[in-house]
């Protein structure tokens, strides 16, 4: 369990790279959104919709984000309400 | 084998042989019993045996029809798979009730009547606390106690509900009920409170966590989707379900956005992947039930998954809360790497299990045009992908680096992880497979550039959130707590009311008490008083004087009625 001083330097231990990481997601974000644009201008891509709301600009990229935002933030309020000591029962 | 045995009882007479061995004859049998269940099924094919009639009641031990086979199908492999991961525990209780345990949720899944399924549905419930027991701690022993209750409750309502039930249809067939009436209720609620519906849910997220690194991985395959597969069987099409499962898909994922230990994490993800399972059997069509069954399939996949990479982690650091692990990536990573499958799967990515699995019953709430549940059911999918998507193994290989340095998992461990992980990409890869063992002809394609696409976005866009959060350090921190759930009101509250309802009685019982000894005491006391040594009807008096009183009163007597008689009597 101990760590020894001469470990070898991972690639995630460098800030920079952790960064990199992020523009990496946003990269892959932008190219998944990609399709929906031509969609907008009718090449390639099609929606095949069962509601009509699906046919928003990015509705299941959007939907994502707002919801996963919105969940993490309401959880974070509902930690004041819910949250006790770990021997709370004990 | 013995023409139309059922495939549990293989493990459960198997169980039996566990005491006579040890060492590598016990491993051997330990792997082989889920082989030869398996072959069983195989072998017999579809049909039903073991028709018996027992005191009135027509029994079926044995039904083999295509929704039974694909549920008892994955419980063996899940069974084998678990048998692997546990190669190397020493303790021959573990081995014994585990394999009672498959072997009984194998044994329901195949019975054609309730009463069988009663007795095997009590059966898991008894064997399977010896598996939280098994930790041998204080806080197991208790969650265990609270496990066995709810569990054994649910089996004594089942019986209710299928006496009731055998009253008012004479049968005890197990087939479709559907909720008409106070028979069916029950049998529902029963089931019910072994799918974890909401408020019912609590034993899961309490017990699990606490049973054995082993034993948590054994559980989380048999119980729930034993429950799913009946109500599959029993309640298909029944339209309270919907919001039922559409609750379940909700509430665990803000709990397991919060939560610490990253079993319990694991167990609110168990939950909310049930409701996705409720939802099908409540919309209740065929691409419905197709995709409960083939999503209970490719989710054992997963979850077992997952629960084994944290157990593994649990082995090694002695620790599973999300606030001291991190960094693992250093020093297990394959561990790291079979979690990753598990999570991408669960998050339902292409090309995974729960990619082709979770879309059906998307897809059949969109057929019968239920836009509610519809985004509802989209919400949680972003949702699965904070906590076990991104947080679990997140927080444990990654984050901070907790400077914990250990092995990697056991090769037995990393086994049973590959056998899961060759599960959840060939679902994925090869969905024909799994989708032939369906109950129903399988019409559903996965992969549509629209299907892909969509759930990309939503997903790649979900990760950014969280990218998003981390980076400018809104994400709620990993903090040691515990989360007040709905098992508060019987923790807290009923338990106090519980201890003063008893004080009140040990009250009220005194009090009566004391009176009724006053009672006693004042006879005793006038009785002491009036006949007591020396008091007045106990003095000793001389004889003489009793004659004088007597010789008094007879001359009294005889003066006063001689006088009295002389009297002529006025008619």
């Amino acid at each position: 369990m101990s760590k020894p001083d001469d470990e070898k330097k991972y690639w995630l231990d460098e800030p920079k790279n952790i960064d990199k990481v992020f523009y990496a997601v946003l990269i892959l974000c932008a190219l998944v959104a990609v399709p929906d644009i031509l969609s907008l201008l009718n090449i390639l891509y099609h929606k095949h919709i069962e509601f009509e709301f699906e046919n928003i600009f990015e509705f299941y990229s959007l939907y994502g984000l707002v919801c996963y935002v919105g969940l993490v933030l309401i959880a974070k309020k509902l930690r004041n309400v819910l949250m006790r000591d770990e021997d709370y029962y004990d | 084998m013995i023409e139309g045995l059922n495939p549990g009882f293989i493990l459960i007479f198997g169980a039996l042989l566990v005491p006579f061995t040890n060492g590598i004859i016990r491993s051997i049998l330990l792997l082989t019993l889920p082989v030869l269940a398996l072959a069983q099924i195989y072998t017999l094919g579809l049909g039903t045996w073991g028709q018996y009639e027992f005191l009135g009641l027509s029994i079926e031990l044995t039904r083999i029809d295509p929704l039974a086979r694909i549920f008892g199908t994955v419980f063996c492999l899940a069974a084998f798979m678990g048998m692997i991961y546990a190669l190397h525990v020493k303790d021959t209780v573990q081995h014994f009730v585990a394999l009672i345990y498959i072997g009984s949720a194998i044994g329901a899944v195949f019975a054609g009547d309730m009463v069988t399924l009663f007795v095997f549905w009590e059966l898991t419930a008894i064997s399977s606390v010896f598996l939280i027991w098994a930790s041998r701690t204080e806080r197991a022993y208790k969650a265990g106690m609270r496990y066995l209750i709810i569990q054994v409750s649910s089996g004594v309502i089942l019986l209710g509900g299928i006496i009731l039930y055998y009253q008012e249809t004479g049968s005890i067939a197990f087939n479709y009920i559907g909720l008409t009436g106070l028979a069916s209720g029950l049998i529902l609620v029963a089931f019910g409170i072994k799918s974890a519906f909401p408020f019912l849910h609590n034993w899961m997220q309490d017990a699990y966590p606490e049973a054995t690194v082993t034993g948590t991985v054994i559980l989380s395959a048999f119980t729930t989707k034993l429950a799913i597969y009946t109500l599959a069987r029993a309640f298909p099409g029944t339209d309270i379900l919907i919001p039922i499962g559409g609750a379940m898909t909700v509430f665990p994922i803000f709990f397991a956005v919060l939560e610490n230990d990253l079993r319990r994490v694991l167990a609110y993800s168990l939950n909310n992947q049930l409701g996705y399972m409720v939802i099908g059997v409540g919309i209740g069509t065929e691409l419905a039930i197709n995709g409960t069954a083939a999503h209970a399939f490719a989710h054992i996949m997963y979850k077992s998954l997952l629960f084994m990479s944290m157990g593994a982690v649990l082995f090694r650091t002695g620790t599973i809360k999300a606030s001291e692990l991190g960094g693992l990536y250093k020093s297990m990573p394959i561990t790291m790497i079979f979690c990753i499958i598990g999570a991408v799967s669960i998050a339902g990515f292409p090309l995974t299990g729960g990619f082709v699995s979770k879309a059906m019953i998307q897809s059949a709430a969109a057929d019968g045009g239920m836009v509610v549940i519809w985004l509802v059911m989209l919400f949680a999918s972003a949702g699965v992908m904070d906590h076990s998507g991104i947080k679990v193994p997140f927080f444990t290989f990654f984050a901070h680096d907790s400077d914990i340095r250990v092995k990697e998992a056991p090769k037995n461990m990393l086994f049973a992880m590959g056998f899961a992980a060759f599960f959840c990409i060939g679902i994925g890869v090869f969905p024909g497979l799994l989708y032939e063992l369906l109950p129903y002809e399988p019409t559903y394609h996965p992969y549509t550039a629209g299907h892909v696409i969509t759930s990309l976005q939503l997903l790649f866009f979900a990760t950014l959130a969280f990218a998003l959060l981390m980076r400018y350090k809104i994400y709620p921190p990993e903090l040691r707590s515990t989360n007040l759930d709905f098992d508060w009101f019987y923790r807290v509250p009923l338990k106090w009311l519980a201890l003063y309802t008893g004080r009140l009685i040990l009250i009220v019982w005194n009090w009566i008490l004391g009176i009724a000894n006053n009672i006693v005491y004042s006879v005793i006391n006038t009785t002491a008083n009036t006949h007591g040594n020396g008091k007045i009807l106990a003095r000793t008096t001389a004889s003489s004087t009793a004659v004088m009183i007597i010789v008094a009163v007879l001359g009294f007597v005889v003066v006063f009625f001689y006088r009295f008689l002389q009297q002529p009597v006025p008619m």
